[in-house]
C-alpha cells in the first residue's frame, strides 16, 4: 500500500498531519503498536525537519507485510554537514521554532533510534532526501 | 488513577470538559521540548509543559499521552483547543509552576507505593 502526503514548509498548524494519518492506517492494519510508535515519531519529527526548514516537500509511505518503508524530498536550503546536523543538540532552527519547544537538535537522532534502516542525503541550495524503514517482524 | 481523580485531587483547572476524563494516568512526564516528549514520553502519562500552541496536541495524540497539564495560568490557544477536543486529548490547567506540579502529581501518583 503507498501513500503521498504533502508538506508544507513553515505550516506548523498542519504539522503532523501525515503521521496522524498514518498511525491511523497502521492502527487499522493491526500492527503492535510499539512499532506504530516508532513509525509515526520518525515521520513526525521529518516532517516537523521540512515544516521548520525547508519550503515544501512530499512524504511517501510504502507499507507491505514486512516493513514500513518512510521517504521524505524536500525542495529547501539543504543541509551542508550531515555529520553535524545528525549530533544531538546541534540545530539552525530559528528563535521562533526554537520557543515553540522544537530546533533542540534532538530530530534527526530521534528518527534514526526509530528506524531499523535510516539513510540522508543533501544537495545545498536544492533540498534533502531522508529515507527510513521499520520492521514489522520482529528481528 | 484516571485524569478525572488528578483533577479533583490537585484542583485543576479543565479546557476540555468532555474529553478524555476516565483515560488511566501511569505517570508524568514534565517538558518544553516537544522532540524530547516525541523520543521519551511514555503513553498514558500526564505531560507537563508551559507550551501552548496547536503541536502540542499532535505531539500528545502520536504518543498516546493521557493528558497535557499547562502550567503557570497558562490557557491553550483556540486552534490547539479544537484540536485537542477532536483529538479527544483533554487539556488542563494549574496556576503553579511546573517544578511544584511535578512533585504534587509524583507524591499522587506514587507516595502509596
Amino acid at each position: 500500500m503507498k501513500f503521498e502526503y504533502k508538506v508544507q514548509g513553515g505550516d506548523f498548524v498542519r504539522a503532523g498531519h501525515a503521521s496522524s494519518e498514518v498511525k491511523k492506517i497502521l492502527k487499522q492494519l493491526n500492527v503492535e503498536p510499539s512499532l506504530v510508535k516508532r513509525v509515526v515519531v520518525a515521520l513526525y519529527e521529518a516532517e516537523v525537519n521540512i515544516v521548520a526548514h525547508a519550503y515544501n516537500g512530499m512524504a511517501y509511505v510504502d507499507i507491505d507485510a514486512s516493513r514500513v518503508l518512510v521517504r521524505l524530498d524536500d525542495n529547501g536550503p539543504g543541509i551542508s554537514d550531515i555529520e553535524l546536523a545528525m549530533q544531538p543538540g546541534f540545530s539552525t532552527a530559528s528563535s521562533t521554532v526554537r520557543e515553540m519547544g522544537f530546533g533542540a537538535g534532538m530530530g534527526l537522532p530521534n528518527i534514526k533510534s526509530n528506524s531499523d534502516e535510516f539513510s540522508i542525503s543533501s544537495e545545498v541550495g536544492k533540498g534533502t532526501h531522508l529515507e527510513f524503514v521499520v520492521y514489522l517482524n520482529s528481528k | 488513577m484516571t485524569v478525572l481523580d488528578i483533577i479533583k485531587s490537585l484542583g485543576l483547572k479543565v479546557y476540555t470538559e468532555t474529553v478524555g476524563m476516565d483515560r488511566e494516568i501511569t505517570g508524568g512526564y514534565t517538558s518544553d521540548l516537544l522532540s524530547d516528549v516525541m523520543g521519551n514520553a511514555q503513553a498514558g502519562t500526564v505531560w507537563i509543559t508551559l507550551q501552548t500552541h496547536i503541536n502540542i496536541v499532535a505531539v500528545a495524540s502520536l504518543k498516546d499521552i493521557a493528558a497535557i497539564l499547562l502550567v503557570k495560568g497558562l490557557e491553550p490557544e483556540p486552534n490547539t483547543l479544537q484540536k485537542s477536543l477532536e483529538e479527544g486529548i483533554p487539556i488542563l490547567g494549574t496556576s503553579k509552576q511546573a517544578f511544584e506540579i511535578s512533585g504534587m502529581l509524583y507524591q499522587l501518583l506514587y507516595s502509596n507505593r
